[in-house]
């Protein structure tokens, strides 16, 4: 090989290196960026409201006063209402039949596969009247001695169906991931709680479930950070109220969805802001769900129960 | 020690605490299938809807011309921008698979893959207040913005799938073409990436039907327009789908909804067509990976 | 002693119900000693013309003998002719496969096994199974023992039980001071003799031992012998290997399982079933004989 060629060479090499090492720095710097950028917008509302900005409940625009109280206890109260899609997911996932499950798996990945905005245009037209007219009076007149099933409202825009919206986009994710998971348990050490005389209940939670319960804790974790920062879907079906009631079919708004809602039309000084105030306390909620998630996913590994 | 141990000789009906036990497990079993069923019936009653009110929509004026008769520009906007972002996030994911795959030691690829996951979990509204601080903020919207916004998110996802299909590139070829004094750039860029091709392709086109249905970070950096008339120019406003699906559904004006359904209908099938056709490449492609 | 009538068993299926004091195969009358002497014993399995397919292939064909309560039956014979196939029949272990299909019968104590009133959970905790790869569970290895017996509704003495339970698998005086520790700490041996002491715990009426030493080294593997020959008067124990000379060792009765191609496509099938010594020594079977001495397999 000429010197010509082997110099050339080197410098491609050089060269290729040098540019993927460039990109790669570039997606940490992203993510940097990202949190420098949000916090940097949203300083003129920190320094004004300080910490107090996370409980107190004023919203006013037009006055340049802002809390976020309500929105943070609509952002978990709806998120924790998300939280049900977990045994639904799992459940799906881990006990339903084979045969059920083979069919179901493909069908829920598509669920996960529809746009937020439509789901919640979805919401507006078919789930709100729905849950309006059927759901909400049949579980005040039920439960309506639990302070969460008040009376339902003039229309089915509340947190309710907000929280609705949130489990059927959150499904798809615990079910995916939990499949996974079950298929990572081996055949022989599920075929030897079999030969011990167990029922099929008795084999998932006695020797699946211990097996993946950190992969379970990760994955709720993960459908919980996407329940936390979905802006769109949310922010068509919680009918924007400003303040926190108990009753889950009063209207409500969550973080994301006060962002999505007011960021083109916020005029007053403070406004913009302060919206940016709310993305900064989503993204640190964001990060930390998703840290722990990944944190979680990897100290209890099957694998690492062997030596 | 005494134990409920059955007689062996006597029928193989169940024994003991069994009759309980099968009856709880077979009610819990049920349950999951009801709830499987009840995800599929969502599914269904939620695609049900979109194909038939948005069928009601569809016309050849619906596709072609733009508001208040149709979304044509919408349908073409969208295109562009994800194009864009497509033209941003793939090599670059690329370049961060290879780096990931072929050069980084673990104390690099930690925090490398740590930031991709991290960008993958973003909620997306923040990823639009981003890109407005730096692209709009004090200029005006604009289609590129909204590009580099699902560039963002597009590019954990390319990057991520394009590394799995790198990895199942099997060591022997790597080997092979050392062994042959082949250098470095020469057998990433001539052996390993054309046989990972595959892997790639489908990767970009999944990320690319989730970045088409992406709405929030829109809403924020590329959301006033009219629609009237198709814009090829990404440095202006460009109308999107997913942004007059949202605001016609804010709308209370009922023909409004109708348009809305029909733009809906548009945007799912995109979807679904990208997702199925991904997975089936996919599939092919991995028929026909060395083993 | 009474002979038990197995023949008032519900009688379904394809098998045409070969006399009962005569061995099936093919072409060859069994008469030695060992065929008489089996009669004295009760028998806890019963196969009649047993045949196992999965979807089109038929893996097992005409498989008929009888299993005799406390003693160890060995299943012998080259790979692939169906030893294991028809050990995993007798727990209706192969019920998870989806294209599994069996015909004939299989009894046990006389009830037929895959009748349409039968549980198969209620099946395997009367028939244990001892697999070829050990596999404990990612628990301790107290609570791998006494897993199934909380199950089971066994929770008194639930102690003494795994004490029992591991003293009976030759384990204790190893672990005794470690119950609590993960059970995937142990050496190979250790963890199949957990296994077998698993199995054991819930009592039992039959062991079935697919390979049990085939995936551990020599010493581990005399163990496990030694082992078995202690619980045999226990529980009646079924074991499937490949080692002849382990059969030799362990065994009261042999089968010797081959392929037999007569009919087509190869299949699995029964070959000679009789003492392990007459299997041994005076085989009857002339592939008996060259599989014994070596001759192939």
């Amino acid at each position: 090989m000429s010197a010509r060629r082997k110099q050339f060479d080197r410098l491609g090499d050089g060269l290729l290196y040098g540019i993927c090492l460039v990109a790669s720095l570039l997606s940490v710097a992203i993510i940097v960026w990202i949190a420098y950028q949000v916090t940097k917008e949203a300083m003129p509302s920190i320094s004004k409201f300080g910490l107090g900005f996370l409980t107190s409940q004023e919203w006013q625009p037009n006055f340049n006063v802002f809390g976020a109280g309500s929105l943070i206890y609509g952002t978990a109260v709806s998120s924790a209402m998300a939280l049900i899609a977990i045994s639904i997911g799992l459940y799906l996932s881990l006990l339903a039949p084979a045969g059920v499950r083979g069919i179901v798996a493909p069908l829920v990945e598509l669920l996960a596969a529809i746009p937020s905005v439509i789901l919640g245009f979805w919401g507006i037209l078919i789930l709100a009247p729905f849950v309006h007219e059927h759901i909400e009076p049949w579980l005040h007149d039920t439960l309506g001695f639990i302070p969460l099933f008040g009376p339902p409202q003039t229309t089915g825009a509340s947190v309710f169906t907000a929280g609705l919206i949130l489990t059927i986009m959150v499904i798809p994710i615990i079910a995916s991931i939990s499949r996974d998971l079950f298929l990572a348990v081996p055949r022989d050490v599920q075929d030897g709680a079999s030969a011990l005389g167990a029922t099929r209940w008795e084999v998932v939670r006695g020797v699946v479930l211990p097996s993946t319960t950190s992969g379970v804790v990760a994955a709720s974790l993960l459908g919980l950070g996407r329940a936390l920062g979905e802006a769109i879907a949310v922010t068509q079906v919680i009918g924007a109220g400003s303040e926190i009631h108990t009753s889950l079919f009063e209207t409500g708004d969550t973080l994301a969805s006060r962002i999505a809602n007011q960021f083109n039309g916020a005029v007053t000084e403070l406004h913009q802001p302060s919206l940016y105030y709310l993305g900064v306390i989503l993204l640190v909620i964001g990060l930390v769900s998703n840290l722990l998630a990944q944190w979680i996913g990897r100290r209890f590994d099957y694998r690492r129960f062997s030596k | 020690m005494s134990g409920p141990v059955p007689d062996p000789a006597a029928p193989l009906t169940p024994s003991g605490n069994l009759r309980r036990r099968q009856i709880f497990s077979r009610v819990a079993e049920s349950g999951a299938t009801v709830a499987a069923i009840i995800a599929v019936a969502v599914l269904g009653i939620v695609i049900y809807t979109v194909v038939s009110r948005g069928a009601a929509a569809i016309s050849f004026d619906f596709l072609f011309t733009g508001t208040p008769t149709g979304i044509g520009p919408a349908i073409v906007g969208t295109g562009l921008i994800v194009a864009v972002a497509t033209a941003i996030a793939m090599p670059l994911g690329i370049l961060v698979a290879i780096y990931l795959t072929e050069f980084a030691g673990s104390r690099m690829a930690g925090p490398i893959r740590l930031a991709l996951d991290l960008m993958n979990g973003l909620p997306s509204i923040i990823i639009g207040l981003f890109v407005f601080g730096i692209l709009v903020n004090h200029r005006h919207q604009s289609g590129f913005a909204g590009s580099v916004a699902l560039a963002i998110i597009e590019l954990p996802l390319i990057a991520r799938g394009t590394q799995e299909v790198l990895l199942l590139v099997p060591g022997s070829m790597r080997e092979a073409a050392d062994a042959l004094g082949v250098s470095r750039w020469r057998s990433v860029l001539g052996v390993i990436l054309p046989s990972a091709l595959g892997g790639i392709v489908t990767a970009t086109v999944l990320a690319v039907a989730r970045a088409a249905g992406e709405t929030a970070p829109l809403i924020i950096v590329d959301s006033i327009f009219d629609g009237k008339s198709v814009s090829l120019n990404p440095f202006e406003v460009v109308p999107n789908i997913p942004v007059t699906i949202f605001t016609l559904s804010e709308e209370a004006n009922p023909e409004g909804f109708t348009r809305a359904w029909g733009s809906g209908l548009v945007l799912v099938s995109f979807i679904l067509f990208a997702s199925l056709g991904a997975r089936a490449l996919l599939a092919r492609s991995k028929r026909k990976m060395p083993t | 002693m009474t002979y038990p009538d197995s023949s008032q068993g519900p009688v379904e299926g394809s098998a045409a119900v070969p006399p009962r004091f005569r061995i099936q195969a093919p072409g060859v009358e069994s008469t030695g000693v060992g065929a008489r002497r089996e009669l004295g014993l009760e028998a806890v399995f019963e196969a009649r013309d047993v045949s196992v397919s999965y979807g089109a292939k038929k893996a097992l064909g005409g498989v008929s003998l009888r299993i005799p309560r406390s003693r160890i039956t060995a299943l012998i014979g080259p790979s692939g002719c169906g030893k294991t196939t028809f050990l995993r029949s007798l727990n209706r272990m192969n019920d998870s496969v989806p294209s599994f299909r069996i015909d004939g019968q299989i009894l046990y104590h006389g009830h037929d096994m895959y009748a349409g009133n039968v549980d198969q959970v209620e099946v395997r905790r009367r028939i244990g199974m001892v697999f070829q790869k050990p596999n404990p569970f990612p628990k301790s290895i107290y609570d791998n023992i006494a897993w199934a017996p909380r199950n089971l509704g066994m929770k008194a003495g639930l102690d003494e039980r795994v004490e029992k339970a591991l003293r009976g698998a030759a384990l204790w005086d190893e672990v005794k001071d470690r119950l609590k520790d993960s059970a995937l700490g142990l050496s190979g041996g250790q963890q199949q003799r957990l296994c077998i002491a698993r199995a054991i715990a819930i009592e039992p009426d039959v062991l079935l031992l697919d390979e049990p030493a085939s995936a551990l080294d020599p010493i581990a593997t005399k163990s496990i012998e030694e082992l078995m020959h202690s619980l045999k008067g226990r529980f009646t124990i079924v074991i499937v290997t490949h080692n002849m000379q382990q059969a030799a060792r362990v065994a009261d009765q042999t089968a010797f399982f081959s392929l037999d191609s007569s009919a087509g496509d190869p299949c699995g099938t029964l070959i000679e079933f009789d003492d392990t010594e007459t299997i041994f020594t005076r085989p009857a079977d002339p592939r008996t004989r060259d599989y014994v001495t070596g001759r192939f397999g």
